[in-house]
């Protein structure tokens, strides 16, 4: 009895949480004035965006080289850091841990500004490497504690064996231990691309040459084109290009990502 | 003989072994040593040095300003507002964002494929990025293009704080809502069996039952969502700019601004970020204390 009510009630509320990405899908093909779509409905604010600038595809390619390098230097480091704290034993391991959490506690802004200088010094400034690289250092604090909680559930006796056998540490970790933290590996994979695709002030502090912005900030910076006249149409394409990518890989790695944050919160 | 070989053999073997760990556990842990420090305790020694020194942004390093940094944040005009219109957005949207995702945790806590779907409708918006949800609302907001008519979504401090909290509530519900999520499936259904018996209604069983039961998450998603909004920026640099008429800028932007733009003053907004830091310390061993605290009793 109370079934039929209680569908309509929750289907409206997951709708209402649709509407704004159902909305900005429709509107950026729909005709409206002061866009390049004024009459009927087509793709002409894709054309505006694929035109700004550099082009969109220049911006498309920044946002992917850096999300690329994040993931894999997140993925390297982790896989190697969370074996080291969970199998072995060695001077300083407890406390390395602790200060690599400890970058959760301390603000973004607090962080950007000594490392603007500090990249200007490596010769690193204005590069979507020295960016990269600041978002792996973002990651891994979530990375590290993941991958050694994924190390520490591993039998012990499987990697013992190998060792018997005579395999070394590495080749251990290479053939037995990886295919046994791909589920882990595949969350932080995920987690490292959505952060890398998507941050904003890190670009915003570290990037001023306008060829090398990532596509969030060049969709933003969009905005305040053509005498400070606003192109929403333009501005929806963008996000739905943003957009897109992200629920895809979300839609298709769902249970990942809900897996991933639950073991994640259960220890945290 | 054989006998022999395989105790020199084993001896060997655990002599390396007990050789290799700290070695190798180096070897292994170094690529996040040399992240670490290159990219965290270094930079943390800089903010430091800059915090107590006069640091333009292009002049650089220019002799101590000790305390004059940290006087002169506290007398910018600015810095009150800002930090009252955090605390006040922090409070708000932390408020309505775990009472509404407590709600959603409990609407889908059975599995079934239509709470399936209702999971997956809540969740989508939280894979989209801060930014990328700050632009879809702007244009969602803007009279020229909003679906909504002329509606002034942005045009006064009041509803511009609003308007910034549906946008956040959108973007995180779901996500607040996985983790309580949870919590809510680590409760045994026996425990809910015995209050049944015991004759405890609906809210009586949410509320000593439920709530104690899940404090463990409720907790951490407090202090996620606390700092989170006292470290809010995207947001209101895309939507609001920090207007209407400096209404709405927070702590992260008052940094942004004094490092960036217009004063070019890293020093100042150095001093400012050490003293967010410190605030943020202060606040989370409170909180973890508070909240700690309490379970054991």
């Amino acid at each position: 009895m109370l079934r039929t009510p209680r569908h309509v009630l929750t289907g409206g509320l997951a709708l209402l949480f649709l509407f704004p990405l159902v909305w900005a899908s429709v509107a950026s093909v729909s005709p409206q004035a002061g866009t390049r779509q004024i009459h009927g409905w087509g793709f002409g604010n894709y054309t505006t965006l694929a035109h700004y600038q550099a082009g969109i595809g220049q911006y498309l390619l920044n946002s992917a080289v850096v999300s690329v390098m994040t993931v894999l230097f997140t993925l390297v480091v982790s896989l190697l850091g969370g074996y080291a704290f969970a199998t072995f034993a060695f001077p300083g391991k407890n406390i390395l841990f602790l200060v690599t959490l400890a970058i959760l506690m301390v603000p973004y802004a607090t962080l950007l500004i000594p490392l603007y200088v500090l990249l200007n010094q490596l010769g690193l400034q204005n590069s979507l490497i020295g960016l990269s690289l600041v978002l792996t250092m973002f990651q891994l604090p979530f990375a590290t504690f993941l991958m050694r909680i994924s190390f520490e559930a591993v039998p012990k006796d499987l990697a013992e064996s190998a060792q018997v056998d005579g395999c070394g540490s590495f080749r251990t970790l290479r053939h037995i231990l990886v295919p046994a933290v791909k589920p882990g590996l595949i969350t932080v994979g995920l987690f490292a691309f959505l952060a890398a695709w998507n941050d904003f002030i890190t670009p915003l502090v570290l990037i001023s040459d306008s060829a090398k912005l990532p596509l969030p900030l060049a969709v933003a910076n969009m905005r305040q084109q053509v005498m400070g006249i606003v192109d929403y149409g333009a501005t929806e394409a963008g996000v739905v290009v943003l957009a897109l990518p992200c629920i895809v890989l979300f839609l298709a790695l769902q249970r990942h990502y809900v897996r991933g944050f639950m073991s994640g919160a259960l220890k945290g | 003989m054989t006998a022999l070989q395989s105790r020199a053999e084993v001896a060997t073997l655990s002599r390396v072994r007990r050789r290799r760990p700290s070695h190798q556990g180096w070897a292994y842990a170094a690529p996040t040593a040399v992240f670490v420090v290159i990219f965290f305790v270094i930079p943390i020694g800089i903010v430091a040095r800059m915090a107590v020194s006069d640091w333009g942004l292009f002049a650089g390093y220019r002799g101590i300003n000790a305390p004059e940094n940290f006087s002169d944040v506290l007398d910018d005009r600015l810095f009150w507002p800002a930090v009252g219109f955090t605390v006040k957005y922090t409070l708000v949207t932390t408020v309505i964002l775990l009472a509404l995702a407590l709600g959603l945790a409990l609407l889908v806590q059975e599995s079934t494929r239509w709470t399936g779907f209702l999971r997956t409708s809540f969740l989508v918006p939280s894979a989209l990025g801060l930014a990328s949800a700050s632009l879809l609302f702007y244009a969602l907001y803007s009279p020229q293009s909003s679906p909504f008519g002329a509606v002034s979504f942005l045009g006064t401090p009041g509803s511009a704080l609003w308007s910034t909290v549906a946008l956040i509530v959108w973007r995180y519900a779901g996500f607040y809502m996985l983790l309580l999520l949870v919590g809510l499936q680590g409760i045994p259904g026996d425990v809910y069996e015995a209050a049944r018996l015991d004759g405890a209604g609906r809210f009586q069983t949410f509320w000593h039952v439920t709530v104690p039961l899940i404090r463990s998450s409720l907790a951490l998603c407090t202090i996620l969502c606390v700092t989170g909004s006292l470290l809010a920026f995207d947001q209101f640099f895309i939507l609001t700019k920090g207007g209407p008429d400096n209404s709405t800028i927070t702590i992260v932007q008052l940094i942004y601004n004094m490092a960036f733009q217009g004063q070019n003053n890293l020093g100042r907004a150095a001093a400012l970020s050490i003293l967010v830091l410190l605030a943020l310390l202060v606040l989370n061993i409170a909180q973890f204390r508070g909240l700690r605290g309490k379970e054991e009793s």
